[in-house]
């Protein structure tokens, strides 16, 4: 306890550290991955095959890898941003390839008789997705989006190792004032789970009000 | 035009196909836009010159990406090893029939899913003060062997209950309904999920460059910081990032060839679904139940 009370001001400047870095990327994600699933199933060609190339390349892109080259390689372009910039970027790009996937099968569960079903009733393409494709889709794609998202606060760990300020990169500092070492994680892993659980607790509520039995 | 894309809008007329025709030109005149700013970017900051390129020349420098090829496999190895018993373990332990044997296998899985892997890599490296392998091997597996052992248990959900019924009334006991009917069909049905959340295993390892266990990313960031070599840092990513890609996108293959092979396998007929292939973050969906 004391290890936590001493310390709280270098946990709670990793936690929300943590917490903005998350958010931000998940902003980004949830974003880039919308647009490259619109990619995706679009009837153009080019789009089609760049949004099969982004999503294959980087849903095999070891993530540590993705940082190197983001964070120690775009400076050799003359890009220099924070290092928080940086992080959003590698983090927001590799979960965008997942969130695109969940997207796209999301809409391929909708059956193809709905779309037809709302041409033929005269509907606009406009009009057919936002009345009778995406709102089915939302539904089956909810539940496997939270586990990306949570996947993505997770996986914010690692910018800690390539100086942005999180939770856990908070155990040098803390290491270094001599408290215990198997502490200081027990409140990093207690850190963690908050965040992870209040995401899933988010995602549950939401996929209960969505829940339709069909 | 795919046909799973068809629920968005009709076949095109010619009308339509002249407008995709139009938006498709557009669109690859930006993607080589990008593509031409990216490559004239790197002969702009003069990353093609030979004193960039090389240090690939000497021996020491190639064994030294070898070598750290080679551990990156190792530590692959080691976690695939003690990863997928741990998985069946605990799999075992969820579905066993004695409550206490059930809860703590439920907590375990579920804290160690819940976790970071790289919390648990720094905690066993740091706190616990072990080797740089062992620490990045200790922490996948355990991450790593959770996940797989909530896929080996939707496997073994996803039998039909009729296969289940049937062995009891043969007289087969719990363990062997398991061994003989259960698991077997399971497997097949599973192996895909399995060998994508190895890509998954795979793709972590690079880790081990955060606790300076050398591995491939760790030999390739010696020789991009070298000052003697020019700091040939872009040479080096152009060299490792397709290899270590590469080596997912093989595994990632592998799972799919398995999985459109074992659909077509009179074996799987009449048991559980085989699962789709397909890397994924977190929990793979074939799990999710």
């Amino acid at each position: 306890m004391k290890t936590l009370t001493d310390n709280w001001s270098t946990y709670w400047d990793g936690f929300l550290g943590t917490l903005s870095l998350f958010a931000v990327s998940a902003v980004l994600s949830l974003v880039l991955g919308v647009l490259i699933a619109g990619f995706r199933v679009s009837p153009v060609r080019p789009l089609r095959v760049f949004g099969t190339v982004w999503v294959t390349v980087l849903r095999n892109t070891p993530l540590t890898l993705l940082f190197f080259i983001v964070v120690l390689g775009l400076p050799r372009f003359d890009i220099t941003l924070p290092f928080y910039t940086f992080a959003v970027l590698a983090l927001g790009c590799y979960t965008s390839a997942f969130v695109c996937e969940a997207m796209r099968s999301g809409v391929n569960t909708v059956p193809t008789g709905q779309g037809e079903a709302a041409r033929s009733l005269g509907m606009s393409f406009g009009q057919t997705m936002s009345l009778v494709v995406l709102p089915q889709a939302y539904r089956s794609v909810v539940a496997p989006i939270g586990s990306v998202m949570i996947a993505l606060a997770k996986n914010t760990a690692i910018a800690g190792s390539f100086s942005v300020t999180e939770l856990l990169g908070t155990y040098r500092t803390i290491n270094e004032l001599g408290y215990s070492i198997v502490w200081t994680f027990v409140w990093i892993a207690v850190g963690y789970l908050i965040i992870t659980l209040a995401v899933s607790a988010v995602f549950n509520l939401l996929e209960r009000r969505v829940a339709v039995s069909r | 035009m795919t046909v799973e894309s068809s629920a968005l809008y009709d076949i095109p007329g010619p009308k339509a196909l002249a407008r995709h025709r139009l938006y498709g030109g557009i669109a690859l005149l930006l993607i080589a836009a990008v593509i031409g700013w990216l490559v004239y970017m790197m002969f702009h900051t003069h990353q093609f010159t030979y004193a960039k390129w090389q240090p690939f020349e000497y021996r020491g420098v190639q064994d030294l990406l070898l070598r750290g090829l080679g551990n990156t496999l190792q530590a692959f190895g080691w976690t695939v090893l003690f990863a997928l018993p741990f998985g069946a373990l605990f799999a075992a332990g969820r579905l066993s029939d004695h409550r206490v044997v059930r809860w703590f296998a439920t907590l375990v899985v579920e804290f160690f899913r819940a976790m970071p892997v790289l919390v648990m890599i720094f905690f066993v490296f740091v706190a616990l003060k072990v080797q740089p392998l062992w620490a990045l091997v200790a922490g996948l597996v355990l991450y790593n062997g959770s996940v797989l052992a909530e896929v080996f248990r939707a496997g073994v959900l996803a039998v039909p209950r009729g296969q289940r019924e049937a062995a009891f009334a043969l007289g087969m006991r719990k363990t062997q309904v398991m061994t003989y009917v259960l698991v077997p069909q399971a497997n097949r049905a599973m192996l895909p999920a399995i060998i994508s959340q190895l890509v998954v295993a795979l793709k972590d390892t690079s880790l081990g460059f955060l606790i300076t266990y050398e591995e491939f990313l760790h030999a390739g960031k010696l020789i991009a910081t070298n000052l003697d070599y020019d700091l040939p840092f872009i040479p080096v990513v152009i060299v490792i990032a397709p290899i270590y890609i590469g080596m997912c996108l093989l595994l990632s293959w592998l799972a799919r060839f398995v999985e459109k092979r074992s659909r077509r396998s009179p074996s799987t007929r009449g048991g559980a679904p085989v699962v789709k292939a397909g890397v994924a973050m977190g929990l793979p969906p074939s799990a999710q139940q």
